[in-house]
């Protein structure tokens, strides 16, 4: 046993089961990241998407399960791996997927791309491109939210691969320290770029570094939605209520490379395709579903509906102008208030 | 007039912004409890509480980036690097975060945050503490970066810089803070990018800001005495730059040397060098010169420290070099 006190563990869930009817929209969520995220590497290997892309399939339970503990006020601050989360908080597949093609309808205007997607309507607060320096961001939306009394949290988001930066470690002493409504999110996907968790940390589950500074800590299972939705919901309630951060490391997989560039020729074989049959979050919650008494005509109306989102985002994409490079100076410096 | 300090000027600014805007916070190491390495926060914690005067642990990589996360949340904090040596270690947070989100975001979330603290060398603090670093936020488009030679230009910089919508980096110097001039009690600001011309002169101009513009005065006087009429014309701003009041300048005495701390190679004198050549080539008299210190890191010994620093004799020699009597 460590010689100091030890944070004690994150409490039950405030929240309810939820019923076939609460978990229906959930699961849509799910294979709606899934469908555009396919479409985007479609788009991908079309050329219209260039540059980076670094897709979530594998792991869509975990954004779609923090989101239905969230409230609306509630901010997001994540790293690359982010068009998921955006479409989970709130961003329209139409606008994530114009912005993946660097256009004018983006969420960010077509001046992000695929890492940097912002839509402040839904305070998603933006992807980042340097692994760990978001945590600090993070924090710092917390210091806001709790001396403006919002009574809202920030959720800042960073992979396994984060987790041995420097920032993420600032983060975690400064938000223990001031006691901020951050709850930091790492989704332990296995693999930091291509290195697997084990090769990058003698300490495996991360959530344990959060015990260094006090902070209140849980590892969990990200692959039901169900459970990521009931352990996020009480780690996001404990920092609402001004307790503090918590850390929760996330168990997810991602089903494809880093990014789209990467065959993932580092994972062990037959790995790939056993997580797939044992851990793939939209099969799970479609089993689920069946057992609360969902019909084959539900799953089919949802998978139809699906179908005509994904499909509808890439054209939309498609179909949008580019940015007007009369803008290309227009957000170097933001203009006085008047 | 009264006259202050200029670490009282500075506090100063602090003082009005946070009294007029809760949302303005100071945070820093050692700037509540101890009232700043150099004092310039001194008394701000018992006026403001902790909740606004915030303590840091040693730790500028995370109090940089949470500043940025505030800024974008709705406060405007004002983060102090105890030496601008240390920011080094929050550089991504300052460049890839606070320059660069407003852009990456189309304009969905301003920073309004200043990093301000000492800048260059002071005395005998050797390699690691006597860093310039104007070249390095100067060269980066998002940032607004700001450096006051006198108490006057401190207070009012420093309120603009809190108010403005975008991260100002502000350089302040530790051999400069216990320097006297004159403050009104009145409230006043200074707009960004306005040169000013600290002595006039009608034979060559010393384009320099910040600490060296006293070293430029001084060097002034010592031509003055030889007949050569020097004006010295103190940036005040980096970015934005005021190219009107170099162009006039030059236009005016057709020989210019431009005065700068830190290294010579790809300094911001550089690019006021390249400036005046490519819109001002035919009024020029004579190649413009830099002075700036040498091309070598800190050392900590007097009498290698005296020979890299820029000193009043080397700016004078410089002037007399474009003067054609060298």
């Amino acid at each position: 046993m460590p010689d100091f006190p030890l944070p004690p563990p994150l409490p039950a869930s405030p929240l309810p089961d939820l019923d076939k009817a609460g978990l229906l929209p959930l699961w849509e969520q799910m294979l709606t990241i899934r469908r555009v995220e396919e479409m985007a590497a479609k788009a991908y290997t079309e050329r219209k998407i260039l540059g980076f892309c670094h897709l979530y399939i594998g792991q869509e339970s975990v954004a779609v399960g923090a989101a239905a503990a969230c409230r609306p006020e509630d901010r997001w601050v994540t790293g690359y791996r982010e068009h998921g989360q955006a479409m989970a908080k709130g961003v329209p597949p139409r606008a994530m997927m114009a912005e993946l093609f660097g256009k004018r309808t983006g969420a960010a205007h077509g001046l992000g791309g695929s890492m940097h997607i912002f839509d402040q309507s839904v305070h998603f607060m933006g992807g980042y491109g340097i692994v760990g320096a978001q945590c600090a961001l993070g924090t710092g939306v917390a210091w806001s939210l709790k001396h403006l009394r919002t009574g809202a949290v920030c959720l800042t988001w960073f992979g396994d691969g984060a987790a041995n930066q420097g920032a993420f470690f600032e983060s975690m002493c400064l938000a223990q320290l001031y006691r901020l409504p951050v709850v930091f999110v790492c989704e332990n996907n296995l693999y930091a770029m291509g290195t697997s968790v084990e090769r990058s940390s003698a300490l495996t589950d991360m959530s344990l570094r959060g015990l260094g500074v006090g902070m209140m800590r849980e590892q969990i299972d990200g692959f039901d939605v169900e459970n990521v939705r009931h352990r996020m919901g009480a780690a996001i309630e404990y920092a609402r209520a001004g307790q503090g951060p918590v850390i929760v490391e996330v168990v997810t997989y991602r089903h494809r490379g880093h990014s789209m560039s990467d065959p993932a020729k580092y994972r062990k074989p037959g790995e790939l395709e056993e997580k797939k049959k044992s851990s793939d979050p939209t099969v799970i919650t479609e089993l689920r579903l069946r057992e609360l008494g969902a019909t084959e005509a539900e799953l089919a109306a949802i998978r139809e509906r699906v179908e005509v989102v994904a499909k509808d985002a890439y054209e939309f994409a498609d179909a949008s102008p580019p940015p007007d490079p009369a803008d290309l100076y227009r957000y170097t410096y933001a203009p006085a208030r008047t | 007039m009264p006259v202050i300090t200029m670490r009282e000027a500075l506090r100063q600014a602090m003082q009005e912004e946070m009294r007029r805007d809760p949302t303005v916070f100071l945070m820093g190491e050692e700037v509540a409890n101890s009232d700043g390495a150099y004092k310039v926060s001194q008394g701000m914690l018992d006026e403001f509480g902790p909740d606004r005067v915030v303590d840091t642990p040693i730790a500028e990589n995370g109090f940089a980036g949470l500043g940025v996360g505030a800024a974008m949340a709705g406060m405007r904090p004002i983060i102090e690097f105890m030496t601008f040596n240390f920011s080094l270690v929050a550089y991504d947070q300052v460049i890839n975060g606070a320059a660069k989100v407003y852009q990456m975001s189309a304009g969905q979330y301003r920073c309004p945050i200043v990093f301000r603290g000492p800048n260059g060398h002071a005395e005998n603090l050797a390699a690691q503490h006597s860093t310039s670093a104007d070249s390095l936020y100067a060269h980066f488009p998002g940032l607004k970066v700001v450096s006051p030679s006198t108490p006057y230009d401190a207070t009012g910089l420093l309120k603009t810089a809190i108010r403005d919508d975008n991260p100002v980096i502000f350089f302040e110097s530790e051999l400069m803070y216990a320097h006297k001039g004159e403050v009104p009690d009145a409230e006043y600001l200074i707009p960004f990018g306005q040169a000013e011309l600290k002595r006039d002169g009608t034979d060559v101009t010393l384009i320099t800001w910040g600490k060296p513009v006293h070293t430029c005065l001084a060097a002034a006087a010592q031509l003055e005495a030889e007949g050569i009429s020097a004006q010295v014309l103190d940036l005040r701003t980096l970015r934005p730059l005021d190219h009107d009041a170099i162009f006039n300048a030059v236009a005016k005495t057709h020989r210019a040397v431009v005065v700068q701390e830190g290294h010579l190679f790809a300094g911001v004198g550089a690019e006021i060098s390249a400036r005046i050549m490519e819109s001002a080539f035919d009024l020029l008299d004579a190649p413009v010169l830099r002075v700036t210190n040498r091309d070598v890191p800190q050392p900590y010994a007097t009498n290698l420290e005296k020979l890299v620093v820029i000193d009043s004799a080397r700016v004078a020699a410089a002037a007399r070099t474009v003067m054609g009597r060298s």
